[in-house]
């Protein structure tokens, strides 16, 4: 028989080697919708978070480095416009233009707590879009857990509240508030707040990347939301206003999380409970939307 | 053997829209489909404004085995690989990949350009799935292998295109992959890092299936065992034959009329590629057998004030690389000039180039003067490219070179006394 040399000589070198294969993971995509299979989607979703810790922490530490590194300000702008706000409040209030009813605690303290506190929820509601969108080149050119940047989200938020929060601490007992045990609980208002303003982020995002409007359109509905939950308004006894403060699950967080923070006693614990077990669940609805919309937002990201 | 099957494509197909309201808009559509738990709608209908990206597409690739990805720019290359890669989702069929992918989409994807290299390589690491202390003991590999030694702790927006795609493919290649997609990446690499990313596939291969995305058929002819040619988003050809999948590649393109570059002393007339045997002739490019002695006909007319000249030539193939020359003057050949005009007859005896289609340029020229190297000055009088184009056909087996030789083997046996 004639020999014929039908590859070049890297090709056949490859041929050669040898190996054993082991079970490798398989990956198979399809048009099918993932719901088809949730147990499976749910199993991935979990491996996916748990992976994506690590890239989570090093994308927040990343990002948090590179927020403040071309500032001259620094860390300032993490409390800058609640301060703002604060004066602005106080001075309303103060020169009679508003008159406000009466808050338990001196009203300096109720709307330094408050706006400092809205700061905190409006950052976690900001977080979920600002992160996908700002990650746009990743996600159209490489497959990584996509959670990830949810949860490096989260880190920046409490980081930035982090600052927030030492600043309230700093300045209270200088109001004339004393500071109680009751302070051990504030964390998990802090918590819950964050929570909940994530999964109300969530719930924005998908139909966010694809249209702009509901990134221009945010901050209004924030500031007509503050106004229906007690940052610098207490809360109304009476009328159409008292039900809709009621009815808004963000009051009793923020509500709570003051009267942890100012040893005052917790009046909307219950309210509190009830809002947390709906975050919660929403939030476990909105991760798994985030989950199946991301192939798609890609696609016509990159359209 | 499905073990060994680390892709599977099975009908593959992708539907884009061309207007951005619309398309946001089937997104919006796309989005409640899959939250109700179905498919796409209208899957195999195109909407208003919709084409079709990729239609049908079906190929497989094993352990061992690279395919290489060919056609225009638009014909979906990019989108094949981004459906394979799960970025995006495919609208019909089934896109199957066994192991631990790694990808070099987009020159400089995923860097973040404040972070050092250093923080860049753990990041794009853990973004393939590897753990802090898996990054850690391949760390030094990659470095090594990038040369960026010196530059690993500095900004990655400081670094240069050729020093991104080093970290990002040293990346991809040495966090040992068992499926590895590469799309167009390695064109801006110097030549140096290019020979080592070759080598470095070429080990690669033994452990992986690669798809692999280039313009350069110089490298497809290297390092793909097969190809598949996009057209429009249709598979045109797929085959083990790469020397052919890259003809059919190339013979998309217009090769483009003559253009005559100089001929202010010299002119040339209908300049042909023959064969005494006769040659065989589709759509106005003959077609000659490999080994045929061919000639080179030409009339010319060459300005009286040049005494003497020599014909010059150069045969181009579709990728415009040049494949051969042939200079008269080398072989002392030199003709003297009337002023009046001649036909010119270069015999180019047994054509060994093998199966393509190739691309002639002429040249005259005076020789004037030697310089101290003993090496002839001469001056052009006249340079006509792409003026002539032959194809050579009837090669029989595999090619990846332009020539294949007629040699003769002799073997003697050692004990023969």
């Amino acid at each position: 028989m004639r020999p014929r040399l039908t590859l070049p000589l890297i090709k056949i070198s490859l041929m050669s080697a040898d190996h054993d294969t082991p079970a490798l993971p398989v990956t198979i995509y399809t048009p099918e919708s993932r719901l088809q299979h949730p147990a499976r989607m749910l199993r991935e979703m979990l491996a996916d978070l748990h992976t994506g810790r690590e890239l989570a922490w090093r994308l927040a530490v990343r990002d948090i480095s590179a927020q403040y590194r071309q500032t001259a300000l620094g860390i300032l702008w993490a409390f800058i416009l609640p301060l703002a706000n604060t004066l602005t409040w106080i001075f309303l209030n103060s020169s009679g233009v508003v008159a406000m009813a009466e808050t338990a605690l001196p009203f300096p303290v109720y709307v330094f707590t408050g706006t400092m506190l809205w700061a905190i929820f409006m950052d976690a509601v900001n977080a979920p879009l600002q992160t996908t969108i700002a990650a746009k080149s990743l996600l159209t050119k490489l497959n990584f857990p996509r959670e990830a940047l949810l949860v490096s989200g989260v880190y920046q938020t409490l980081f930035n509240a982090g600052i927030k929060v030492a600043l309230l601490l700093a300045v209270l007992p200088l109001m004339g508030i004393e500071l109680g045990w009751s302070l051990l609980l504030f964390p998990v208002a802090l918590l819950s707040l964050v929570l909940f303003g994530t999964a109300f982020g969530l719930v924005l995002t998908p139909i966010g990347v694809l249209y702009t409007d509901i990134g221009k359109g945010l901050p209004l509905l924030m500031q007509f939301l503050m106004y229906l939950t007690p940052v610098v308004f207490a809360m109304p006894k009476e009328g159409v206003a008292a039900v809709v403060f009621m009815l808004n699950p963000v009051s009793p967080i923020l509500l709570t999380a003051r009267d942890w923070l100012t040893a005052m006693p917790a009046d909307y614990l219950a309210g509190f409970l009830i809002a947390n077990l709906l975050a919660l669940l929403l939030l476990a609805a909105v991760l798994i939307v985030y989950r199946l919309a991301m192939p798609i937002l890609i696609e016509r990201m990159s359209a | 053997m499905a073990e060994d099957t680390l892709i599977q494509v099975e009908g593959v197909s992708k539907k884009f829209c061309r207007g951005l309201k619309r398309s946001l808009w089937y997104g919006v559509q796309d989005l409640g489909n899959e939250l109700r738990g179905r498919a796409h709608a209208h899957l195999d209908e195109l909407r208003p404004e919709e084409f079709w990206a990729l239609r049908d597409i079906n190929f497989e690739v094993k352990r061992g085995e690279c395919i290489g990805l060919l056609g225009r720019n638009g014909a979906g290359k990019s989108t094949l690989l981004k459906v394979l890669t799960g970025l995006i989702k495919p609208d019909a069929g089934r896109a199957l990949t066994r192991g631990r992918v790694g990808a070099l989409i987009e020159l400089g994807g995923g860097f973040n350009p404040i972070l050092s290299g250093r923080e860049n390589i753990y990041i794009g690491g853990s973004v393939l799935g590897f753990s802090q202390a898996e990054i850690q003991k391949k760390f030094d590999e990659i470095v090594a292998f990038s040369e960026l030694e010196d530059f690993i702790d500095m900004p990655v927006q400081n670094y240069s295109s050729g020093m991104k795609v080093r970290l990002g493919f040293s990346v991809a290649v040495n966090l040992e992959p068992d499926v590895l997609f590469l799309d167009e990446v390695l064109a801006v690499g110097d030549a140096g890092f290019r020979i080592k990313s070759y080598n470095k596939m070429s080990e690669l291969l033994s452990r992986c299936a690669v798809v692999f995305v280039s313009h350069s058929m110089t490298v497809v002819a290297r390092v793909c065992s097969s190809v598949a040619l996009l057209k429009n988003g249709h598979v045109v050809y797929l085959g083990n034959d790469v020397a052919s999948g890259i003809e059919q590649y190339l013979d998309m393109f217009d090769s483009g009329p003559m253009m005559i570059e100089f001929n202010e002393k010299a002119q040339l007339h209908n300049i042909r590629v023959g064969c005494d045997r006769g040659g065989d002739h589709e759509d106005d490019v003959p077609s000659f057998r490999y080994q045929d002695d061919l000639y080179i006909e030409m009339d010319a007319t060459v300005d009286a004030g040049h005494s003497a000249f020599y014909v010059a030539f150069s045969i181009v193939d579709k990728d415009m690389k040049p494949v051969a020359q042939y200079a008269s003057n080398n072989f002392e050949q030199e003709f003297r000039n009337t002023g009046e005009s001649m036909r010119i007859r270069i015999n180019v005896p047994q054509c060994l180039l093998t199966n393509g289609e190739y691309s002639l340029n002429i040249a005259l020229a005076e020789p004037f003067d030697r310089d101290v190297g003993g090496n002839e000055l001469s001056q052009t009088l006249a340079l006509y490219k792409n003026c002539a184009r032959f194809k050579v056909q009837g090669f029989r087996g595999t090619q990846w070179a332009p020539f294949h030789l007629p040699c003769r083997v002799e073997i003697d046996s050692h004990n023969a006394n």
